[in-house]
């Protein structure tokens, strides 16, 4: 026991939990700033006059006022997209190629766990459950949702793209899309034949909708709530467990350096005695648990899943992944935590910033112009070395 | 084994004047048969594929030009007219089919994965749809709010003049959109294309204010048409009426009308596609798709090249938009779906990337299987719900048969089997391009030593 607590390396657990928190805060500081400042600038032109006419209160004040509630929605949102960044990052820092059906694997583990729990609902269990046994039950949930999806992501290499490997870059780049396509069907038709409707709600119990308030801090005349929903809180703490266990997989396990070997060099790494196959295999079911976990969290959030759930926020934690520096894990937590923060920024007040002309619907292509900018100025992404092209 | 039979077979049969006979035999077969049943949808297919007849079997390239243009200007026209919905399939065959062969250059011959392809034959569209309606004049008006008597801005015969405008705006928005990415590599490129696609639907169904330029999802009607004279269509009636059976009407032969352009633009792009692929630019664009630094080290302008590829590829999709707009008279942000992007690239994958019949066969083929096959299925599976049949052994009652059980509406399984499947099992596609295929032989000559 003693030797294993002290082959534990503490290092590894503290410094992803610094490096969490720093990008936390230095993404909501910059961004509160750039958003106050806007406010400022624009409170006495036409955008400022329009806001005082129709509400009676000042850009600066409304902008204030949101914006404890913006910074959290953005940050559950980020970490959600930095655990599915993970899985995008893992699978090309080891194979260099974009596992197109990410996103699918990741809706597939949302749809396992409502299931999971919408059974429990018939079954009465969840009205009756007390707190301890509904965070038992979520727990559950998520736990069945990483298994799915991580076997469906070793079946999927396995399948579809070892088969490939060794062919040009193109090849399974573009099996991956076919899966990503069939995958979605395939959920549709399951979840259209057994339960007629493919629109699924999340459930709701425990005490996971109420809100934590903390007060109100006094700024001259306006009172801010300061409050957080125990959804949040969860999806936060969720992430962050994930985020540090990962980081501890890969850089102080057996398993981990023989991941970063592989993707150093596969053929040095095969010599070195490493099963390959073995570790793209294991690359593959990791980053499937966490995309599978991140989809019963996406759920859990927004409530309401689809078969095409997994398209955009597989997209966006792409672009995440690539603003981060692809293949670079602390640059997934990274690009993850700022493309959250800067969309939820964004969602909330260009639509008053522009007088309604542009609103939260271009949200969605908000990644994308950032993910087309950063490949234009800064390829290698934030944290990314530059470096060539593998041969 | 059985394979092998079949292809000797093919060979005894592919010689001398046997050829001959069976075209001819293949296109009156179809010919009776639609002209005897013109409901069935196998006498259809049996008719649409003696061009692969025509185009497999060995025979006078003279012959094959006449029987194939008698085929494509005369008798489909008229079975098409005799029953409007095969035309309709067909204009769709052709609509993908251009597009197919836009994409096949992009894909194909450059090695570029688009997957916002789609997004340039929206450019065309909305193009057309905004100058060729009464869009212009709605400017300050909120969706489903304009008065009802507005002028159109333009004639409809500025069509023609579209089709030729449209080439220019849509090149000069794959220039745009090319000038900064393609320096990325190939799977980034993919995703930024396909972002692009994204933000030009995003575009198209927001940009209803603050000025409204594309009347956001409910989309742009009325589209003006080029005029129709009347004398074509009594021409049309007083030749063929006796083989149609009942009076064309005007929008018949718009319909017919549509389908000549777009059998026109397939040819042009045929034309245009072989004599590119012959020149020094597709011998560039090979080089660049087998090694790119091999390419560079030529002296071969990387972007340049890249950039040509994309902007012819994006033309052809743009002319294809206009023809879109003013045959349907409406469109709506949902044709220009990432689905639609996957599906012309399937259809590319399927035939073949860089062939030329490829991409016509992987058109007809995908279109044929979404529009007859699967909604054959569909309209099949509604009948067994209404009887009262069961499935034997599991003793479950088709009637109990969950509704969203509609394969007409499982596209995407289609398109990403197709993917999957044709990347396993034979990426050089169905009918794999010629200097693919020689590349493939020596690998294979290499391998055996």
């Amino acid at each position: 026991m003693n030797r294993f607590v002290q082959s534990i390396n503490v290092n590894e657990l503290i410094r992803p939990l610094g490096q969490l928190m720093v990008f936390s805060l230095g993404s909501a500081i910059a961004l509160s700033g750039i958003a106050l400042m806007l406010a400022l600038v624009l409170d006495q032109t036409a955008v400022g006059l329009a806001l005082q006419d129709k509400y009676n209160v000042t850009l600066y004040t409304y902008t204030l006022i949101n914006l404890p509630q913006v910074v959290i929605d953005g940050l559950t949102i980020g970490f959600v997209y930095a655990a599915i960044a993970l899985g995008y990052t893992m699978v090309y820092g080891v194979l260099e190629f974009i596992n197109f059906a990410h996103s699918e694997i990741f809706a597939v583990g949302a749809f396992i766990g409502v299931e999971f729990l919408i059974a429990m609902d018939s079954s009465g269990l969840l009205r009756s459950a007390s707190i301890g046994m509904s965070y038992l039950l979520l727990i559950l949930a998520i736990l069945l949702g990483m298994v799915a999806a991580g076997g469906l992501a070793v079946t999927v290499e396995r399948v579809a793209y070892r088969p490939l490997r060794g062919a040009s870059r193109l090849v399974p780049l573009i099996s991956a899309i076919g899966v990503s396509f069939l995958l979605q069907d395939v959920i549709r038709l399951v979840e259209g034949l057994t339960t007629g409707d493919f629109n699924r709600i999340f459930p709701s119990f425990g005490n996971f909708d109420q809100r934590l308030n903390f007060g109100k801090l006094a700024l001259g005349a306006t009172n801010i709530n300061l409050g957080i929903s125990i959804k949040s809180i969860i999806v936060i703490v969720a992430a962050m467990l994930m985020l540090i266990g990962l980081n501890y997989l890969v850089n102080a396990t057996r398993i981990g350096k023989a991941i970063r070997a592989v993707a150093q060099d596969r053929h040095t790494a095969s010599l070195m005695g490493i099963n390959v196959n073995r570790i793209i295999s294991i690359t593959f079911l990791v980053g499937g648990l966490l995309g599978g976990a991140a989809g019963v969290l996406y759920a859990l959030k927004f409530t309401r899943i689809d078969p095409f759930v997994g398209f955009f926020p597989g997209l966006k934690a792409f672009a995440a992944a690539v603003l981060g520096g692809i293949g670079n894990l602390t640059g997934a937590l990274l690009g993850g935590i700022v493309l959250g923060m800067l969309e939820t920024f964004a969602g909330s007040y260009m639509g008053v910033f522009t007088m309604g002309a542009a609103g939260s619907e271009y949200k969605d292509i908000f990644a994308f112009s950032i993910l087309i900018l950063v490949l234009i100025f800064r390829p290698q992404g934030l944290m990314g070395e530059n470096v060539g092209q593998k041969a | 084994m059985i394979s092998m039979t079949i292809r000797q077979l093919f060979e005894q049969i592919n010689r001398g004047y046997w050829p001959y006979a069976i075209i001819l035999a293949h296109i009156v077969l179809g010919t009776a048969m639609v002209y005897s049943t013109p409901r069935s949808s196998i006498a259809f297919l049996v008719l649409i594929t003696s061009f692969f007849s025509l185009y497999y079997f060995k025979a006078d390239i003279r012959f094959k030009i006449i029987v194939g243009a008698i085929l494509a200007l005369i008798v489909i026209p008229i079975v098409g007219v005799r029953n409007i919905f095969y035309l309709e399939v067909i204009f769709q065959v052709c609509v993908f089919a251009a597009l197919a062969l836009g994409l096949n250059i992009v894909v194909g011959f450059a090695g570029l994965l688009d997957l916002g392809y789609v997004a340039f034959y929206a450019v065309g569209a909305y193009l057309w749809a905004f100058f060729g309606s009464q869009q212009f004049y709605v400017l300050h008006f909120a969706p489903g709010t304009q008065p009802s008597n507005l002028p159109f801005l333009l004639p409809g015969d500025a069509f023609y003049l579209f089709l030729f405008l449209a080439i220019i705006v849509a090149a000069f928005t794959g220039i745009l959109l090319g000038l900064p990415v393609l320096r990325l590599r190939g799977d980034y490129l993919a995703i930024v294309t396909l972002g692009f696609g994204e933000v030009i639907r995003v575009l198209a169904n927001n940009l209803d204010k603050p000025l409204n330029f594309t009347n956001g999802p409910q989309g742009i009607t009325p589209i003006q048409r080029p005029t129709m004279p009347e004398t074509v269509v009594e021409w049309f009636n007083n030749v063929f009426g006796g083989m149609i059976g009942h009076k064309a009407s005007t929008a018949d032969l718009y319909n017919v009308m549509f389908y000549f352009f777009a059998l026109m633009v397939i040819i042009v792009i045929i034309f245009v596609t072989r004599r590119v692929d012959d020149s020094k630019i597709g011998r560039a664009w090979t080089a660049v798709r087998e090694d790119e630094t091999a390419a560079i080290a030529m002296g071969i302008p990387l972007v340049r090249m890249k950039l040509a590829a994309f902007a012819l590829g994006a033309s052809f999709a743009g002319v294809m938009g206009v023809l879109l707009a003013a045959s349907r008279t409406f469109i709506s942000p949902e044709s220009f779906s990432f689905m639609q992007s996957i599906g012309v690239l399937s259809m590319v994958i399927l035939g073949g990337s860089g062939s030329i019949p490829g991409a016509i066969l992987g058109a007809a083929t995908v279109t044929l299987l979404n529009l007859q096959i699967l909604q054959g299925f569909s309209l099949y599976l509604s009948e067994l719900r209404q009887s009262d049949a069961v499935i034997p052994l599991i003793n479950f009652a088709w009637r109990d048969l969950s509704t969203q059980l509609d394969p007409a509406k499982y596209q995407r399984l289609l398109f990403g089997l197709i993917l999957i499947l044709m990347m396993i099992f034979r990426p050089g596609g169905l009918i794999p391009a010629k200097r693919r295929k020689r590349r493939l032989a020596s690998d294979q000559a290499t391998a055996e030593q």
